[in-house]
Parts: C-alpha cells; sequence; structure tokens
C-alpha cells in the first residue's frame, strides 16, 4: 500500500491505496466525486477526463499513485460560488447535453481548450473534443456551447 | 478492469531508474502510460514492478543541437505540437504526431514510448524511418546511440536491453530543400492506421531528389523501409511516371495482413496510393510550395 495525497478542486484527500488503483477511482470511491465518469475500458471514450496540472487527460489511463502531490480539476470545480462557469452556462444554455454522461469530460476539455485558445473556429472546437465520444447529440450543440463560453469568456475580460 | 497487483517506484533519477529495473526481471518502464496500462488493465500485461520514469527531471527538452533535433525521452505528442520548431522545420513529424491517437491520449503519451512500444500500427516508427533518426540507449554504466534500421525487431520487439531506457530520439536536422508528409489513413480519430506512410526527401539544386526516406505503418510485423521505393527515386528528377513506379514497388514490398480494417488487397493498395500522394506533397514542401 502507498499513501497518496491528491488536491482535487482545492482540497487534499489523501488514502492508502494499492498501486494498482487507477486514478478514476480514487477521485469516485476515495474522494467520492462521482461526477468523473467511467465510460469504457479501452481508453477510448474520455467520459473520465479530469485536468491533471491544468491537461485534460484520461484518468482511467493512470494510476492513482502517480498523481500523489498533484493537483486536479474535476467537474464539481467548475463552479465558483454557486455560479456556473462559462463553459457550463454554454451546455446549459446551448442544450449541449442529452444523457449528461460525456458531459463532465467534455467540459473539462473545453475549458482546458479555450484557455489555450480562446478565439477557436468551429474546425478547431471539433478537433479539441474529438478524444470525447458523445453518443447523443451528434456533437452541433456540443460545438455551440463551446462557441457560447468563448463569447462569454470574452465579454467578460473586457 | 482491475488490474492485477504490481510494485510501483518512481525514481527521480535514471541510475535510480536503471538499478530498479536490474533489481527485477518482471519490471517494466512506465512512461505515459497510455500503450501499457490499457495492456495491465487487460492482463495482457502483469508486469511484477512498474518503474515510473514521471519524475526524472530533465527529459523534457526538445532542441537543435549538433546537427540533430535531440528529444528527449519525456516529450508528450502535445509538447510536439506546440513546438515552433517541428511545426517550422520538420512537418513530417508534425503530420505524425497529430495523427497519433487523440488530444487527450496526446497529453500524456511520449514518443520515446511510441518507439519503444514498438507496435507495427504506431506511427511514429514509420517516420523515423523515412528520417533516418537514431535513438539513445541509456544502461547502468554507458549509453549507445542506435540507428533506427537497427532498432526495430519484429512484433513489439526493440534492440533495448530489458535495463536500458531510451533517453534520448535523435532527428538528423533537415539539409536545404527538405520536404516531408506522413499520410494515415484511419477510420475515425483515434484509431490506429489502416495503413501510414511516412517520406522525408531532399532536393539538389537541380531538383533531383538527393536523399529519401519512406516508412510504412501497420503494413508488416514492424514499421517497414520502403527501400526499393526509395532506390527507384534516388538521385531522379521527380516526374509523375517514377513516383507512380516507386509507388508500386511499396505496393509489392509491403506486407499486411487481412483484418477487421481491410483485406491485404485493399491494403496494398492503398499503400501504393499514400505512397504516391505522400511523395508528391513532400517534393511540394521541399519546393516551398
Ligand atoms: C485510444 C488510443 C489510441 C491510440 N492511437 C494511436 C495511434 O493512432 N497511433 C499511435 O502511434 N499510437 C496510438 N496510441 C498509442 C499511444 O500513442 C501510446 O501512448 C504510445 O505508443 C506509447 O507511449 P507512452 O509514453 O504512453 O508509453 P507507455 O504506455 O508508458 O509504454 C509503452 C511501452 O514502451 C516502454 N517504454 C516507454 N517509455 C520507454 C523508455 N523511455 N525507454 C524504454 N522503454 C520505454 C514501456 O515499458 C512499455 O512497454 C493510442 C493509444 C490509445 C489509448
Ligand atoms: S473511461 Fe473511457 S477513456 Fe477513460
Ligand atoms: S450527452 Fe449522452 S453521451 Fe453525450
Amino acid at each position: 500500500m502507498e499513501k497518496v495525497t491528491i488536491n482535487i478542486n482545492g482540497a487534499d484527500y489523501s488514502a492508502e491505496v494499492e498501486p494498482r488503483l487507477l486514478l478514476v477511482h480514487f477521485i469516485r470511491e476515495n474522494a467520492n466525486l462521482t461526477g468523473t465518469h467511467v465510460g469504457c475500458d479501452t481508453t477510448s471514450c474520455g467520459a473520465c477526463t479530469i485536468l491533471l496540472d491544468g491537461k485534460p487527460v484520461k484518468s482511467c489511463t493512470m494510476f492513482a499513485v502517480q498523481a500523489n502531490g498533484k493537483h486536479l480539476t474535476t467537474v464539481e470545480g467548475l463552479a465558483q460560488n454557486g455560479k456556473l462557469s462559462p463553459v457550463q452556462e454554454g451546455f446549459h444554455e446551448k442544450h449541449g447535453l442529452q444523457c449528461g454522461f460525456c458531459t463532465p469530460g467534455m467540459m473539462l476539455t473545453s475549458v482546458a481548450f479555450l484557455k489555450k485558445n480562446p478565439n477557436p473556429t468551429e474546425g478547431e472546437i471539433r478537433w479539441a473534443i474529438s478524444g470525447n465520444l458523445c453518443r447523443c447529440t451528434g456533437y452541433v450543440n456540443i460545438v455551440e456551447a463551446v462557441k457560447y463560453a468563448a463569447e462569454k469568456m470574452k465579454e467578460s475580460n473586457q | 478492469m482491475i488490474p492485477a497487483q504490481f510494485e510501483y517506484a518512481a525514481p527521480v533519477s535514471i541510475p535510480d531508474a536503471l538499478a530498479l529495473l536490474r533489481s527485477n526481471p518482471d519490471a517494466k518502464i512506465l512512461s505515459g502510460g497510455q500503450s501499457l496500462i490499457p495492456l495491465i488493465k487487460f492482463r495482457l500485461a502483469q508486469p511484477a514492478l512498474l518503474v515510473d520514469i514521471n519524475n526524472i527531471g530533465g527529459l523534457d527538452y526538445i532542441r537543435a543541437q549538433d546537427g540533430w533535433l535531440k528529444i528527449g525521452a519525456l516529450v508528450r505528442e502535445a509538447d510536439l505540437e506546440d513546438s515552433a520548431l517541428v511545426r517550422r522545420s520538420y512537418p513530417l513529424l508534425y503530420d505524425t504526431t497529430l495523427s497519433v491517437a487523440d488530444p487527450l491520449v496526446r497529453n500524456r503519451a511520449t514518443l520515446a514510448g511510441n518507439l519503444a512500444h514498438a507496435d507495427p500500427a504506431n506511427d511514429h516508427p514509420a517516420t523515423m524511418l523515412a528520417y533516418r533518426a537514431e535513438v539513445v540507449a541509456t544502461g547502468v554504466n554507458i549509453s549507445r546511440v542506435i540507428p533506427i534500421d537497427d532498432f526495430f525487431r519484429g512484433l513489439f520487439a526493440t534492440s533495448l536491453a530489458p535495463d536500458e531506457l531510451l533517453t534520448e530520439v535523435r532527428v538528423p536536422m533537415p539539409k536545404p530543400r527538405s520536404g516531408g508528409a506522413y499520410l494515415k489513413m484511419e477510420r475515425k480519430v483515434g484509431d490506429f492506421a489502416t495503413a501510414g506512410v511516412a517520406v522525408q526527401l531532399n532536393l539538389d539544386a537541380a531538383g533531383k531528389i538527393e536523399q529519401i526516406g519512406i516508412g510504412l505503418t501497420n503494413v508488416g510485423l514492424q514499421a517497414l523501409r520502403a527501400k526499393r521505393s526509395e532506390d527507384a527515386l534516388r538521385g531522379a528528377l521527380p516526374d509523375a511516371k517514377g513516383i507512380e513506379r516507386a509507388a508500386r514497388l511499396a505496393q509489392e514490398d509491403c506486407d499486411p495482413a487481412s483484418d477487421l480494417r481491410g483485406s491485404v488487397e485493399y491494403k496494398r493498395n492503398l499503400v501504393r496510393v499514400l505512397t504516391m500522394r505522400a511523395i508528391e506533397k513532400a517534393i511540394e514542401r521541399a519546393k516551398g510550395m
């Protein structure tokens, strides 16, 4: 067993874990943050996407021990003081989800992407979310949601 | 999927990592984990000890030095994509990194891991064959430089010893009038290649092809060099007929297997078409078009 401490959304979570514990299971079962989903066994779907030191990665394809001492953001960390972040607001306003299973991962990928590219084209948005699969929406409204968030963030920066 | 148990170590120096590898014959290096962890989850790999190299400092460099582009073992695909130097001067490498997996996987996956894994479906091996790259293998008291043609040894096999770390990949700096391109047929984002073709070449002042490298992805037990195609074009003034002939040689020389991505015949034909187009694109780029 290894002792790990992982900072998730600003709070430290410590536990004794086996090295084989996947990070996504630490997040869901040790930290009880169940917004991060598991959608496949093959590293294909991106439902488990979290931000690891600001970068979107698949938390089902890392071990919890590897995140010892690192800072993660999960979907629970996006809203601040009860106020939705621009990306969350975009998904709400533009109907960027149906069942919602892919949504946490989709939003975290979008948050990191808009930080890097605040003025994206539609093609760039589609490229950025190409590692996150959605079985419901057909992506059109997800792209609209990300565009909405980009506009919103521009406005609030002015 | 619950992996089998293993021990875990995260050394902070290369010597410590090498000592750990020596200490246990069933140890495995863990880098980006994007090939190894899926295998461990399915218990297709059951290492006794994972030596995580991610905490070793100073291995994430991309630098031009002594005629080489030197890429450290912990450089991720996303770092290559973000590198202005790669984008500007190494179009073949840039094309290749963009075609690997998806943006999330690319934030973790390393170039060194892509070569060390030696899956014939990995995209970088063919590209490194086309570049005539070298890799640096670091062992306990010695490090050695391995030309890429001596590196791949069949399916998932390389000439790395179990207690060696691939520490650096070296891509030759392009000569004037150089160009390259990677073309890959994939069924969807994140899929491995049905077939892929990497071409790197340079032209002399008269417009003849001086040197050319052609590598083929996923049409054999390992990445293949299309040697007869290269020989057919080296020294030649490229024209449509010559390119077509070189592409037909690649079609003959590749060795694909029939699977869910296509039949042998289809894949051979694909290799011909992609080879033709990749050569044309490389020439356009060499001419600065
Ligand atoms: C959904 C998905 C799609 C993918 N699609 C593609 C694709 O289209 N094209 C493609 O090329 N790849 C693809 N991959 C594979 C991905 O690019 C791999 O991550 C990469 O091939 C291996 O790099 P890594 O750093 O993750 O290595 P790891 O998974 O950590 O290791 C892979 C192997 O290499 C060894 N190794 C790693 N680093 C070193 C080193 N420095 N020295 C010695 N040995 C080492 C390990 O011991 C292990 O055996 C895909 C993966 C996924 C999950
Ligand atoms: S759960 Fe599907 S990629 Fe992680
Ligand atoms: S909303 Fe159902 S999977 Fe995306």
